[in-house]
């Protein structure tokens, strides 16, 4: 949950740095995937749709191709259900390519418990079977509750649990940054 | 058997007057009368009715134990302020013979604390084929005078016909209730906009009032005389009132619950508010109270319906039609016709004790508060306000549409010829 | 939303939409080779059947099993009473059972109503057609299927598919739907015109006046006797299933009639604008409301209302059971990671 902050909310990150991770990350996943000729980008929602499609142009300027990009909404899937009403569901949009014997790369915005990713596995599980999946995310905030990890971090940023972590986009927000704040109340996940 | 002084109390809603009970009668009403021993009742602010009459009302004794005796029954009764109740004969058997007549009538004198009138029915087992022995139940130690198929229409118009002729020989009344049946069948509710959206069966308001029609006709053709059980409709009201214009002898009653409730309450699927006729629409209600000030309507009756909790505890269409009433009617009617100013408290001893025993031709009843006149009263504090609580009936039912809502008025005593079945509002 | 669904008059344009946007979601599903989703794990459904409708029982069945719920089939023909045991006994035995959510269809209108509003059992009710009142997920099947035929545009403009499209997110705002047949008896109606009233669609309904409630003119819609002229410029028309029994209490001469003068057939189809659907909530009696002709051609949406069903009623029990609590339609939050 977003919660505003007790205290105005840091940038941590602009515009440009976001643009500057994003293409790192972009070389990474070529360079990882061996060219990412069966990469399929698949963006958690809801901002993890928007870097998905920003990768996917980055790729497909790098390798002069068409790079599949989708969503995979997890909500179905969350083991946080009834701790609240239920939830809106988000668009999952698996590329006609599908995901069998294909490099899947997750793309969300923010690594936290880890829980996310629990699910979006899980989801990911009853679409297909891929040949592996990979982690992309723009910041990993730490404070892990299941072993899971990134394989491309934008940004590792060292926060405590009283502070709340939001990306912005400029698709959905106006604007690019991500902000450091802090919430009266802490466990956010 | 020791006197009673009633101090104070007005007397029909009028003059204050101190009333004397002595050997069941009213032995005097004056002022500043003296107690000379006698037990006082001070009923000062109080309304003095003549005991309360019902023409309808259900005992369900024999056969539906279960739900009400005549002991409960009567008891209930005595706390709505009534001293006489005429009790339906839809029973199990049916009250078609002079033998079961009998049985209710001496169970309602054993009761001791209301006396109980039988209704016997027209047709044999109410099947509307052949007519039961009126005459025998007529001549019978309860002196029948009203027959009544109620629960179900005399519909063949020529058994009606016969039956209306037939009375007239021992002065004999049809209560007819009024539901042409092919009309209404499965007919769950009201038919107009609430049955439309709830989709339940309607029971379309021409139903009774073309039942009502040929009855009036029917009986200004023999020269008998109809009376119209719990009549519902604006168009049933028009009806009786054209008859009485006529000058025949055509009498209607009306419950106390379509007096106050309409079928928006339906909306809630709760069958507590399922009844036969069922509730109508607030234009009826308001025709009702109308017509009951105007006389078109010549009395109050229960249709005391008492059934068991499981008969409403179920979905609407499972459910038994009727309402419990006996103890609220007085309330209901001082909410309805009182507080509004449609009737004042002679009016409602016209309504509720003297029309109707008149209907029924029932002696000892129905009398005036004077010297010398059975000691059948009820007394009223009519500042009370209180919320219903069926859990304090004296019914064995409990099936009141009323439950939880503030009801004016209390019956604080009554008298049964002279000796009392309720003082301070509790039964005796 | 509300805890039960008893009546599509219970559902705000914001319900409604997030219903139908859900079932679009979940419809994706139904193309996947693993249909289900772990969502109700764990919870379990009652299918409270005292009617025969198996349709509509495999397709609340097929919706919970989908979700992994466990689904308990409880068939009470007959009344209930007849049989001896109670609606609120049967209640209670479910309640011990640990019901989540009880489906039930049952022939007495306000059936449902009773078992939610009574204290017999815990969990969220859903009306699955009681009496002749009504059937709300039908009715949102049916606005589903219209919605993805005829909703509009982003901005709004007349917008038609050829095929199903996505209306994720729209309602159907000014669109004419014609719903002809017996409409006093029919819980479709009922729920159909709540419904699609609250979606911004004006509704026509047909019949000839025996079938048609009274006080019919209260309700939210325009009501004809000519099927003929309510045809013309309508976006969808709807034909509702009339039981030849009807005849017999004189509601109509003869079937003959009835279908010559109400029902739908290929001159009557071909007067209708090209981009309108015909649709049936099944099961259809040919050559009475509806030919042979007209039931199996392209614009029949007949056996896609069947499928949209699942993908609805799926939507409706995890709405109603995904969380500790129904949806909340009022401030939708962000999603939170």
């Amino acid at each position: 949950m977003v919660e505003d902050p007790v205290e105005p909310a840091r940038p941590v990150l602009e515009a440009p740095d976001i643009a500057r991770v994003l293409t790192r990350i972009t070389h990474e996943i070529v360079e990882r995937a061996k060219g990412a000729d069966d990469v399929v980008l698949l963006g958690i929602p809801t901002r993890g749709v928007h870097l998905a499609d920003r990768l996917a142009a980055r790729l497909a300027k790098i390798t002069g191709r068409d790079i599949p990009v989708g969503s995979l909404d997890i909500t179905m899937y969350r083991d946080d259900l009834r701790l609240g009403p239920a939830r809106a569901l988000a668009r999952t949009e698996i590329p006609d390519e599908g995901v069998d014997g294909r490099l899947v790369v997750l793309v969300d915005d923010v690594l936290f418990s880890g829980r996310t990713i629990r699910a979006a596995l899980d989801a990911l599980g009853d679409i297909g079977r891929p040949r592996a999946v990979q982690l992309a995310v723009l910041v990993d905030r730490g404070h892990r509750q299941l072993p899971i990890r990134a394989d491309y971090v934008g940004k590792n940023l060292p926060t405590s649990l009283r502070e709340t972590v939001k990306v912005q986009l400029s698709e959905i927000d106006g604007r690019d940054c991500v902000l450091l704040g802090t919430a009266p109340g802490h466990g956010a996940a | 058997m020791s006197t009673t002084l009633i101090r104070g109390a007005q007397v029909l809603g009028g003059e204050t007057r101190d009333v004397l009970i002595d050997g069941g009668l009213v032995a005097a009403v004056g002022t500043g009368l003296a107690a000379d021993g006698a037990e006082v009742y001070e009923a000062a602010g109080q309304i003095l009715l003549p005991g309360l009459v019902d023409l309808h009302t259900h005992l369900r004794e024999p056969g539906r134990e279960d739900s009400e005796t005549v002991l409960t029954g009567t008891r209930a009764a005595a706390l709505g302020g009534f001293t006489a109740v005429h009790a339906m004969a839809n029973t199990f058997p049916v009250a078609d013979t002079a033998g079961v007549v009998e049985q209710v009538w001496r169970l309602g004198r054993e009761s001791g604390y209301c006396d109980v009138q039988p209704v016997g029915a027209v047709t044999v087992g109410l099947a509307g084929k052949q007519l039961a022995e009126l005459g025998a139940m007529a001549d019978s130690a309860a002196g029948v005078r009203v027959f009544s198929d109620d629960g179900k229409c005399v519909d063949d118009a020529v058994i009606m016909r016969r039956a209306l002729e037939y009375v007239k020989a021992f002065d004999g009344v049809i209560a007819q209730h009024a539901q042409e049946p092919r009309l209404t069948e499965g007919a769950q509710m009201n038919e107009g906009v609430v049955s439309g959206e709830l989709g339940l069966r309607g029971w379309p308001a021409v139903a009774e009032e073309s039942v009502i029609a040929r009855d009036v006709l029917l009986a200004a053709h023999v020269g008998s005389r109809v009376h119209v059980c719990h009549l519902s409709t604006a168009g049933s009201v028009e009806i009786v009132r054209w008859a009485k214009s006529k000058g025949w002898d055509v009498t209607a009653e009306v419950t106390p619950h379509h007096l106050l409730l309409t079928d928006e309450l339906v909306r809630t699927y709760d069958p507590v508010y399922k009844v036969n006729p069922p509730l109508r629409t607030e234009a009826d209600v308001l025709a009702l109270r109308e017509a009951l000030a105007d006389g078109t309507i010549d009395c109050v009756a229960t249709d005391h319906a008492p059934h068991p909790h499981e008969d409403k505890d179920c979905e609407w269409a499972a459910a038994a039609m009727g309402m419990v009433g006996l103890e609220t009617a007085l309330s209901v009617v001082q909410h309805t016709m009182v507080d509004t100013g449609l009737l004042d408290w002679a009016g409602v001893a016209d309504r509720m004790s003297f029309r109707p025993a008149a209907i029924g031709r029932l002696a000892g009843h129905g009398r005036p508060i004077a010297a010398g006149e059975p000691a059948n009263l009820t007394l009223v504090d009519p500042a009370y306000r209180g919320v219903v609580n069926p859990a304090g009936f004296a019914s064995r039912s409990r099936n009141t549409p009323y439950e939880g809502r503030e009801l004016p008025g209390r019956v604080t005593a009554t008298f049964l010829r002279g000796t009392a079945t309720v003082r301070d509002g509790k039964l005796v | 939303m509300k805890r039960h669904l008893i009546s599509a008059a219970d559902l705000t344009h914001d319900d409604a939409t997030l219903i139908l946007d859900t079932a679009e979601e979940l419809a994706r599903i139904a193309g996947r080779s693993i249909k289900k989703l772990p969502t109700l794990r764990g919870r379990t459904v009652v299918n409270l059947f005292f009617e025969d409708s198996t349709r509509t029982r495999i397709s609340f069945e097929a919706a919970a099993k989908r979700l992994s719920a466990d689904v308990i089939n409880f068939s009470a023909k007959g009344s209930s009473v007849s049989k001896g045991e109670s609606l609120k006994d049967t209640a209670l035995t479910l309640q011990a059972m640990g019901a989540d959510a009880v489906v039930i269809r049952h022939p007495s209108s306000g059936a449902p109503h009773r078992l939610a509003t009574s204290d017999w059992i815990g969990g969220s009710v859903v009306n699955a057609g009681d009496g002749t009142h009504e059937h709300p997920t039908q009715a949102l099947l049916d606005a589903f299927t219209m919605r993805r035929h005829l909703a509009g545009g982003p901005g709004g403009g007349p917008t038609f598919h050829r095929g199903p499209g996505d209306g994720t997110g729209r309602d159907l705002a000014g669109r004419r739907i014609t719903v002809v047949g017996d409409v006093l008896h029919s819980r479709v109606a009922r729920s159909n015109v709540a419904l699609l009233t609250t979606l911004g669609a004006r509704v026509t309904l047909v019949a000839p006046p025996t079938l048609l409630p009274i006080g019919v003119e209260h309700w939210p819609c325009e009501v004809s006797y000519d099927l003929d002229r309510a045809l013309a410029g309508c976006d969808a028309v709807m034909m509702l299933r009339v039981q030849s029994e009807r005849m017999n209490a004189a509601f109509f001469p003869t079937e003959r009639e009835y279908s010559r003068r109400y029902g739908l057939d290929g001159t009557r189809m071909a007067a209708l604008p090209e981009h309108a659907i015909v649709m049936h909530p099944g099961p259809m009696n040919r050559g009475m409301e509806i030919t042979a002709e007209v039931a199996d051609s392209g614009r029949c949406t007949a056996v896609e209302q069947v499928a949209n069903g699942v993908s609805v009623r799926m939507a409706v029990l995890y709405l109603l059971l995904g969380g500790n609590e129904p949806a909340v339609t009022t401030h939708r939050t962000e999603e939170s990671k």
